[in-house]
């Protein structure tokens, strides 16, 4: 196992190695066994079994590293990252795809953020609509600049949108287009917003460097451009919640109850308005800690108001969430309607939770998704009362797994140090620490964590086993072995391993259900989870003969 | 309103697509090569492609798509992907053992000039592929033509790296069905064998791509055309490639490469293009044609004139894939409905242009048509003046319900609806299911519109 030279990693006893009746070392060389030397070498490294020692310590698990080719990952690129996962679901913001057809197309509404567009006074949504260069050989060969200008024209010509962004694809970044030029003399001649993005798919390793690039962007040429402050008391942003679903929705309407103020939203349900507003809030509530982290870090840096992890997934963690938000403004009429709301919202779900729990109570899941739902959805799992034997990100960072006090110890290697890291200092007119020391102190000593995320593998079980990256010929041995009862990641994994007999939970696209999130969304998974686990369906897979091959001797009619 | 924007102001737009009817090549050499038996598919690219590829595909046919990637970083975009491939072949053949890897190129890898062949020479070389295993090819740069391109260039390299002739011919017919469904090939292959015809069809994706739940996964279904099939394909008596844009490449090719006679022609979409192919299988395999395929065209005949009162004169609107919408368009006027939007985003020439404008040269009334042309530009035509069906893929869907038109689901991608990978749209039978689906959505209107007094218990 890898150790980083400034962390001791716990090591495995016998007692931490035994996963639903199997030995989990051995079920960890039965994944690698078949690779070539090399890959094993590399997969050791990112398949862990995990362990918590009396500190609180989890092992190293290397992570955010190159994906293996032939190898078959769950991963996309840094393009889907930074304008399928961050800017995509902003409505009224024109995003021109600059370059071939697919990635504008492949990217068209298929990630299903829900918007509400008339809950903006001009009701722009190009949501709906998928704009692109349609680059062609020419331009291949002598540049794509011209058209993509002629395209920002004609986007602004038909559309007259409030902000364009483009998006740079592979071959952009090949042949030297300079996206960010051309927005930048769009910008001057229209008199709109116009910022590019440079996120060519083979940046990175994963989307994860197209979240980063999102960040990077959204910061430099939105955040803070409007310094109106808005009405409303406890003024907040909830940051990595895309809205998949309707979970913003559910969110939007507990903060509603509880009389929170809700600034922005990145991106779910979002206008670019609220982003040129968002440094007026007093807090940041961070959701998806690995695709949302940067900005909040920026935002603290540069306009002083500090981030806070929470979850809106699980209703324990939904309540929980809501009551760190009351900690941290201090105030006693939202601390009493937050607790009103928790008490007039919890029990029923509880109820529906203990409905369907003798149906659901020791079924057995396993969790490969995402940057941060492997881990939230465990707690649904677990009201549910059903076990994670084993769980994975498909792009995360060791901080996503370990907690981020692995931050110093994580090495930067080539494929990250390409990504740029943003220098920002405090702004000299509009920094405003929220907090002060002392307060700061005070909600410390109370055992509140700012700016914390303790990641995914403290909260697992002992000797479940912890799968970065995992590969397609991993996910079959996974089934084969174990035989779970359900299984979540993405819709490339869905019917593969329905094949099996074994029902695939999408958590991107949530199979086209939802919200999950919050109190509502709480009861919705439970009743998703009965549905899928005890479908009748999966009763029916061998056909009568082939369950009683034998002929009989005796006819109905005799 | 979901298309909200979408204003029936029509402005010339030279760089800006709106709402593509098209997508890259890659996606078409990716299900072309599913349709190989044994065969994984390979995307030399960043491992954004393939994960779009092989999503968008699943979408459509809720089964498993299995490919891999090259995975690309920013050095191999810099040094070149042959490290990248070459580790891939070493890693696919020893992890999943496939029998042969198909990789098609993309915007990426042919940006930076990667040659294929002589990376999988340098695979071959260095000993990545087992005896008896295949790695073969395509180019298909994202930046020319459409999906169909890449269809059609995949097919046509089943051609170059596997058909073979020793001058011996075999009664068998080369059959090409073009960039349709499992359910199509599987409708075209059960005519000609009607027809007491042995065929070899390539490629076939039926039972990949429409397989069963037996509670086992089979990384490589049944189906596929076989390398020996595509070996013995060089010595059929002739080649029928279905679709000028997806499957002519590889006809010819064939024809050029082992002196198989080729004819191109439309998909068999509709009682006329079914006539033609029907007729073109019984010159070229010298059979009569059996009494059961009159009875199925009998059968067509019949219904038509049954429901001829619901379609004559009906405006329509089709968005689609190039060889599907001359086809379909063909189809439509042949039941005196009048087809008189006609967009392809493909870019698949003047020939094809012109084949369309023939298509609809007795509608009457003024019939536009733009290819290569996206659903913007044929959303702002229904603005200006409305059709009484759509037909297109699920995105036209945003245009139907704002504009509350009936709508029929045809062509790549569905992603909404079941059947097109189970019940064919080719054939006989298959003119009768569109006939189905398209009476449907006209008399759900007609029973919706229709006033308390007027609605009718017999149509």
């Amino acid at each position: 196992m890898a150790t980083a030279a400034n962390k001791k990693d716990p090591t495995c006893e016998d007692d931490c190695c035994e996963l639903d009746g199997l030995d989990v070392r051995t079920v960890k060389k039965k994944l690698i066994e078949k690779y070539p030397p090399k890959v094993a070498r590399k997969r050791d490294k990112q398949i862990v079994v995990n362990r918590i020692d009396p500190e609180g310590r989890v092992p190293t698990i290397q992570s955010n590293v190159r994906t293996v080719p032939g190898l078959i990952s769950q991963r996309g690129c840094c393009y889907a990252g930074c304008k399928g996962v961050v800017l995509g679901p902003t409505r009224d913001i024109i995003n021109i795809t600059h370059g071939p057809v697919g990635c504008g197309f492949y990217s068209w509404l298929t990630r299903r953020n829900q918007t509400d567009p008339d809950s903006s006074p001009d009701g722009h949504n190009f949501m709906t609509y998928c704009f692109t260069t349609d680059m062609q050989d020419e331009e291949i060969i002598f540049g794509g600049e011209k058209k993509l200008k002629q395209a920002i024209q004609e986007a602004y010509d038909n559309f007259h949108p409030k902000a364009i962004a483009v998006f740079a694809t592979c071959p952009v970044g090949l042949i030297g287009d300079d996206v960010h030029s051309v927005c930048r003399e769009m910008k001057k001649k229209l008199g709109i917003n116009v910022f590019g993005f440079s996120c060519e798919g083979y940046k990175g390793v994963s989307q994860s460097a197209g979240h980063h690039i999102a960040n990077n962007g959204i910061f430099t040429h939105v955040v803070g451009t409007d310094d109106t402050v808005r009405d409303g008391e406890f003024k907040i942003n909830l940051l990595g919640e895309y809205n998949i679903g309707g979970d913003a929705f559910e969110i939007e309407r507990i903060f509603e109850a509880c009389g929170l103020t809700l600034v922005s939203t990145f991106s779910g349900n979002s206008s670019i308005d609220q982003f040129a507003n968002a440094h007026t809030a007093d807090l940041n509530l961070i959701m998806c800690h690995r695709s949302i982290n940067y900005v909040a870090e920026m935002m603290e840096t540069k306009f002083g108001l500090p981030w806070i992890k929470v979850n809106f997934i699980g209703a324990e963690a939904t309540a929980k969430s809501l009551r760190k938000i009351a900690q941290y403004f201090g105030d006693d009429g939202l601390t009493q309607r937050v607790e009103a709301i928790i008490a007039a919202e919890l029990p029923p779900v509880q109820a529906a939770a203990a409905e369907i729990r003798p149906r659901t109570e020791g079924k057995r899941a396993m969790l490969f998704v995402g940057g941060s739902r492997a881990h939230h959805y465990q707690e649904l799992f677990a009201e549910l009362g059903m076990k994670t034997l084993s769980a994975g990100y498909e792009f995360a960072h060791r901080d996503d797994y370990e907690g981020r006090e692995v931050l110093p110890a994580i090495k930067v290697d080539a494929d990250s140090r390409n990504i740029e890291e943003l220098e920002i200092h405090p702004d000299d007119t509009r920094f405003n620490p929220r907090k002060s020391d002392a307060q700061i102190a005070a909600l410390n000593g109370k055992g509140f964590k700012f700016a914390d995320y303790e990641g995914m593998m403290p909260e697992m079980a002992q000797g479940a086993l912890v799968i970065d990256d995992i590969s397609q010929w991993e996910t079959e041995r996974m089934i084969a072995l174990f035989k779970p009862d359900i299984f979540c990641a993405g819709i490339k994994e869905k019917y593969a391993v329905q094949k099996h007999g074994i029902p695939l939970k999408q958590l991107h696209s949530y199979d086209y259900g939802g919200p999950y999130a919050g109190f509502t969304g709480a009861v919705n998974f439970y009743k998703e989870i009965d549905r899928m686990v005890n479908s009748r369906i999966w009763r029916y897979l061998k056909s009568p003969w082939q369950q009683n091959p034998e002929l009989a001797a005796k006819y109905a009619f005799e | 309103m979901l298309l909200r924007h979408t204003t029936p102001d029509i402005k010339e737009r030279k760089a800006l697509m709106v709402n593509p009817a098209k997508t890259c090549q890659p996606i078409g050499a990716m299900y072309a090569s599913l349709g190989v038996h044994g065969c994984l598919p390979h995307s030399h690219g960043s491992q954004g492609c393939y994960a779009y590829h092989r999503s968008a595909l699943t979408r459509h046919y809720k089964e498993p798509v299995m490919a891999a990637t090259s995975a690309f970083t920013e050095g191999a975009s810099v040094f070149g992907g042959q490290a990248n491939l070459v580790q891939a072949i070493d890693n696919i053949f020893t992890v999943y053992e496939p029998d042969v890897i198909a990789v098609h190129t993309t915007c990426l890898s042919e940006t930076i000039g990667d040659d294929i062949p002589q990376i999988i020479n340098k695979a071959a070389s260095d000993g990545r592929i087992p005896d008896g295993k295949y790695v073969f090819h395509a180019n298909t740069p994202s930046y020319v033509g459409s999906h169909v391109t890449g269809f059609a260039n995949m097919t046509k390299a089943m051609v170059d790296y596997f058909a073979e002739t020793d001058g011996h011919k075999k009664k068998a017919l080369n059959l090409i069905p073009g960039y349709v469904e499992p359910a199509d090939m599987t409708e075209i292959r059960r005519l000609a064998s009607e027809m007491n015809i042995a065929s070899i069809m390539f490629p076939d994706t039926s039972r990949v791509l429409n397989g069963p739940l037996t509670g086992k996964f089979k990384m490589f279904p049944q189906g596929g055309v076989t390398i020996d099939q595509l070996k013995g394909s060089g010595s059929s008596t002739g080649t029928i490639a279905l679709g000028a844009i997806a499957s002519a490449p590889a006809g010819l090719a064939m024809d050029s490469k082992c002196k198989v006679p080729c004819q191109v022609l439309n998909l068999p979409i509709g009682l006329l293009d079914t006539d033609l192919f029907i007729d073109a299988m019984r010159r070229m395999a010298g059979v009569n044609v059996p009494e059961s395929i009159d009875l199925e065209r009998g059968q067509l005949v019949d219904a038509i004139s049954d429901w001829h009162p619901y379609l004559q004169g009906k405006r329509v609107g089709i968005v689609g894939d190039p060889d599907q919408l001359l086809a379909m368009t063909r189809f439509l006027a042949s039941l005196d409905m009048h087809p008189v939007y006609l967009v392809t985003g493909s870019p698949a020439g003047k020939k094809f242009e012109a084949q369309l404008r023939q298509a609809v040269a007795e509608v009457p009334g003024d019939v536009r048509i733009k290819v290569p042309g996206d659903m913007f530009l044929f959303h702002q035509w229904l603005k200006n003046e409305p059709v009484d069906l759509l037909i297109g893929n699920t995105y036209a869907k945003y245009i139907a319900r704002d504009e509350d038109i009936p709508f029929v689901r045809y062509g790549f991608p569905i992603f909404d609806r079941m059947g097109h990978s189970y019940f064919s749209s080719m054939g006989y039978r298959g003119a009768l299911r569109l006939l189905e689906k398209m009476l449907d959505a006209l008399l759900d209107r007609k029973d919706r519109d229709s006033s308390d007094i007027e609605f009718e218990l017999v149509l």
